[in-house]
């Protein structure tokens, strides 16, 4: 399988400053993206994981400039994105979109659906004038939106149809790349079912590349081909869906997945208590950022900080890792401090 | 079945705008077994969280309970005083809240939020209250509680903050605690923590939980029999196994058909075709005929929740006599036949 | 917190400065040569030359500025042009008449503001809250020197309850107080409710309930502290609105309070007068409204966060 790159990050860095004391000064930052390094090939999902405040949605802004990176490399199809002009931004924009988690925030509520299409095209002129009808008609068909709803407002559609509306201007441009940032989490789980449907149904036909930021690991699970796993502005692990889900190697991975109640009253699994708090972005612990909630941290994750490897004994090399006893874990040569199946433990410790 | 600690029978709340009447619970009916927990599932505008109010009386203008009954150990609640009904509030039938950012007041500490029920319920004054509160805060596993109950709520997290919600709940043991939504703000793995913390709690104290939720993985790790609601009716009434394994209503059986599961691998998720209809445009039959994939004429008139052979209940034809389409839904793999 | 006020403090240095500037100026700036406005149109040249001497107007604009500001830290604001006593006299007796007008005043718009409106917004919509807003409408409407003289011709020249004129005695306090403080209090009223209605609707009042607290204390004690905290804001601009807004008052009511004390002195283009107790005013307005966000941030702790 011959595949091809789209997206390249490298070293992203994402640090928000904090001003205080008497003149306002910078006195200290929020690493909300911690050095962080991934591709993204063409026609596949990426899906970015993790807790809130983990940096997942940071990431997405970063990649498309809402929020200018403090450092690192954005490639898109081969370009600098970072070192584009406003004006060459602007046109890049028209191969990346994104789709916010709330659509009635993010669509102008005086504006009819024809009106926000016709829009988001002028902006980009992609689409000729005489033709832009038939094309806000074609794409409200290929959203699953009514023709004749056409000339209606935001606040006479339901969420999940104004999710449609949102996916339909991001289309409106033709665009490669679509950021999906929580884009399905506002929505009931009947609702939610269609737009993942519409999403994967989109892809397939127009030959889109998904970067899919969420936190709920079922639709994760659902729509992904591959995805990272983000901790306090960190990857922590990243590989493919079923490696991740089936054979997940990080502590917090594990915990993580243990954490999400099944839908099945017969099957309970073991569940794996986090200690505490997700502590705070701005004085991150040293070395492994996780090692003061993880039940395997030693004096060595308090220093020295992972570096994120494919350990290629059990991983081929798809999938990897940032932890220094990964390997020591599996083999069941490395122990817990504490028993993470109380509540009451983890939560008093 | 063993004793039921609230039996809420055909209870009906409306909300009053501009000349209308909006049904938001229109007709619901179920129990709560003693000791047991009962789970409310639906999507937004289903009812269950104002079924959950009504219960306490806390539905606020314009919004009225118009009919029906809820029978708390035998006590017609409806009709109930409002200094008795403050008697049992705190006391006797408690709530925690889907928003635990927004659900404790912010310009009081948690110590004091914490002894106005003490002082409410039992009469306890500052140093005993304070006492008490600090082993709560113990209890839901709040760390340095003597120090915590001296500070705001902005000085805590999330989790932290619902830790606390409970705390107050609990603080006079309550017999029943109405659980709205209260993990839904929170992160998964503090979710865990707080679902079961309570369900520890639940134990000690031996109270029965009415957890109210959009989230079917919630249910099947807590819950011991499940009212499924849809538009303002419970359509479905069944114990937790059956729900899963046996749904009846082609809406439940939509849900777990639409759900994205992280624990299998799956397909193709089947989505409810639709959305829930607009207040004004409610059908006047079965509420879920428009995007039912078996309705049929008979769907026109509203069927009844009715006891099926396994004590579980049901909304819909399929299940009577009356039904002359194909028997049966199915969900995911297995066929469900009445 | 200590850093607050602290960072508060130095904060107000720019701004008494600008005040002090503006209040210079309002006598360098204004059309004409002071000398001769204070020495009359018709008045000899030597006098004049006196005048200026004595004024230091020949000084570079500068310096006379940082003379003014040096005599005013020590609360010299010159002496009278129509007595020769000292500026600093004829404020301070009046200062203590206007202030306790003002805060009387800022007592009464609070009491009656705050009660109206939280009666409004518990009762939200009902005949009291409708009839309560009418009233505070017409209160917010009425420009208070005509209320001022409607109280006089009826409770004082009518029923004969209250004194027309003066100050002192409580029967002459009431009706200024009233006519200064209805304003104040039809724009607290309007703002408690709205500020209620919000705090009512929080989640955390849901809390309360569902607590078994009763509707008075949710009322007084859960809602209240925190609808107070826009209320407070108000109050403090209030309070500085009354310092100024006695001037009117104070006219109506022959009270001799400073805003007399500044009309009759414009009348009789007594500058140094004027200059010291507008400097006074002002001053005392910054330094309320200074005490009003100290105790915003008392009231509202999560400030202190950000």
């Amino acid at each position: 399988m011959t595949t091809k790159q789209l997206l390249k990050v490298e070293n992203l860095k994402q640090y928000f400053p904090i001003k205080g004391g008497f003149l306002g000064r910078t006195v200290n930052h929020v690493k909300a993206v911690d050095d962080i390094s991934f591709t993204l090939n063409k026609g596949e999902t990426l899906s970015v994981v993790g807790e809130s405040g983990c940096g997942k949605s940071t990431t997405g802004r970063a990649i498309l400039r809402l929020d200018e990176p403090t450092e690192g490399t954005v490639e898109f199809d081969g370009q600098d994105v970072l070192g584009l002009s406003k004006a060459e931004m602007r046109k890049m924009r028209s191969d990346m979109q994104i789709i916010f988690q709330d659509p009635y925030a993010s669509l102008n509520p005086r504006k009819t659906v024809r009106q926000t299409l016709n829009e988001a095209m002028e902006i980009q002129s992609v689409v000729p004038k005489r033709e832009r009808n038939d094309k806000i008609i074609e794409l409200m068909e290929t959203v699953g939106l009514q023709k004749h709803q056409i000339d209606r407002f935001p606040h006479e559609f339901s969420g999940g149809q104004r999710q449609r509306i949102g996916i339909a201007r991001a289309l409106s441009v033709n665009p490669k790349l679509i950021i999906c940032d929580e884009a399905v989490s506002a929505l009931d789980v009947s609702i939610q079912a269609q737009v993942l449907n519409l999403l994967k149904r989109l892809q397939s036909e127009m030959d889109l590349t998904f970067l899919f930021i969420a936190h709920d690991l079922g639709v994760v699970r659902h729509i992904s081909d591959r995805i990272i796993v983000m901790y306090l502005g960190k990857i922590v692990e990243m590989g493919e869906t079923k490696s991740i889900f089936e054979n997940p190697q990080h502590p917090y991975t594990k915990a993580l997945l243990s954490a999400i109640p099944v839908p099945n009253p017969k099957k309970k699994s073991e569940r794996i208590f986090l200690r505490g708090d997700v502590p705070s972005p701005i004085d991150p612990p040293s070395g492994c950022r996780f090692h003061t909630r993880c039940p395997f941290a030693t004096d060595k994750c308090r220093e020295e900080t992972p570096v994120l490897e494919a350990k290629d004994e059990i991983y081929e090399g798809k999938h990897t890792v940032a932890c220094h006893y990964a390997l020591d874990i599996q083999a069941g040569k490395h122990e817990a401090k504490y028993e993470m199946t109380n509540v009451r433990k983890a939560l008093n410790e | 079945m063993s004793e039921n600690i609230l039996d809420i029978n055909d209870l009906r709340t409306s909300f009053f705008v501009e000349g209308n009447e909006i049904k938001a619970v229109d007709g619901v009916t179920f129990q709560v077994p003693k000791g047991k927990t009962l789970g409310i599932v639906g999507e937004s505008g289903s009812g269950k969280s104002i079924s959950a109010l009504s219960i306490l009386q806390l539905i606020d203008d314009p919004g009225k309970i118009v009919g029906g009954s809820i029978r708390f150990k035998d006590e017609e609640l409806t009709t109930a005083k409002g200094s008795r009904m403050r008697n049992i509030r705190g006391n006797e039938i408690s709530m925690i809240f889907q928003e635990p950012m927004t659900s404790l007041n912010p310009v009081y500490t948690i110590g004091q939020q914490l002894r106005e029920a003490y002082k409410i319920h039992q009469g306890l004054g500052k140093r005993e209250g304070t006492k008490r509160a600090i082993e709560m805060l113990e209890l839901v596993g709040i760390p340095s509680p003597e120090k915590r109950v001296d500070q705001y709520p902005y000085e805590l997290s999330g989790g932290m903050r619902q830790r606390v919600m409970i705390a107050m709940a609990l603080a006079c043991k309550p017999e029943l605690l109405i659980a709205d939504e209260p993990t839904t703000a929170l992160d998964v793995t503090i979710q865990a923590q707080i679902l079961e913390l309570i369900k520890n709690l639940q134990e000690e104290i031996g109270m029965s939980v009415v957890m109210i939720t959009h989230d079917l993985g919630v249910v099947a790790e807590t819950c011991d029999y499940v009212a499924v609601m849809y538009c303002g009716k419970v359509v479905e009434f069944a114990d937790i196994e059956t729900l899963f394994e046996n749904p009846r209503h082609p809406y439940t059986v939509g849900l777990l058909n639409s759900l994205p599961r992280h624990d299998i691998d799956q397909d193709e998720l089947v989505p409810i075709k639709g959305s829930v209809p607009a207040p004004d445009e409610m059908p006047s039959g079965c509420r879920f005929a428009p995007r039912c994939p078996h309705a049929s004429d008979i769907c026109r008139e509203l069927p009844e929740l009715e006891t099926q052979e396994d004590g579980n209940d049901v909304r819909c034809w399929i299940y009577t006599e009356q039904w002359d389409g194909e028997k049966g839904v199915k969900v995911y793999d297995n066929e469900t036949t009445s | 917190m200590t850093t607050f006020i602290i960072r508060r403090l130095l904060q107000l240095i720019p701004v008494l400065l600008g005040v002090t500037i503006l209040v210079f100026s309002l006598m360098h700036l204004t059309p004409g040569n002071p000398a001769v406005i204070m020495a009359g149109e018709s008045a000899p040249e030597a006098t004049v030359r006196a005048i200026e001497a004595r004024l230091g107007l020949n000084d570079p604009l500068h310096i006379q500025y940082f003379n003014f500001l040096g005599s005013a830290l020590q609360l010299d604001f010159g002496v009278s042009i129509r007595d020769n006593i000292p500026v600093f006299d004829h404020i301070r007796p009046r200062f203590f008449i206007t202030m306790e007008l003002a805060i009387y005043g800022t007592i009464f718009a609070v009491v009656v503001g705050l009660l109206a409106g939280i009666v409004s917004a518990a009762r939200q919509y009902s005949f009291s809250d409708v009839a309560l807003m009418v009233v505070a409408l017409f209160g917010l409407s009425m420009p208070n020197f005509w209320l001022g003289l409607m109280l006089i011709q009826w409770f004082a020249i009518e029923l004969r309850w209250f004194a027309p004129t003066g100050w002192g005695d409580p029967n002459q306090i009431a009706l200024p107080v009233i006519a200064l403080g209805t304003a104040g209090a039809a724009i607290i009223a309007r703002m408690t409710r709205s500020s209620m209605l919000d705090v009512l609707s929080q989640d955390y009042i849901r809390t309360a309930r569902a607590k078994g607290v009763k509707e008075r204390i949710v009322i007084f004690r859960h809602a209240l502290k925190n609808a107070m905290i826009p209320v407070v804001t108000v109050i403090g601009l209030q309070f500085g609105y009354f310092l100024g807004g006695s001037i009117l008052t104070e006219s109506v009511f022959a009270i001799n309070g400073l805003g007399r004390l500044i009309i009759d002195s414009i009348l009789q283009r007594d500058f140094p007068v004027v200059q010291g107790a507008i400097l006074v005013i002002s001053v005392s307005f910054v330094v309320v409204n200074l005490v009003v966000d100290i105790s915003y941030r008392f009231l509202n702790k999560r400030v202190d966060l950000n």
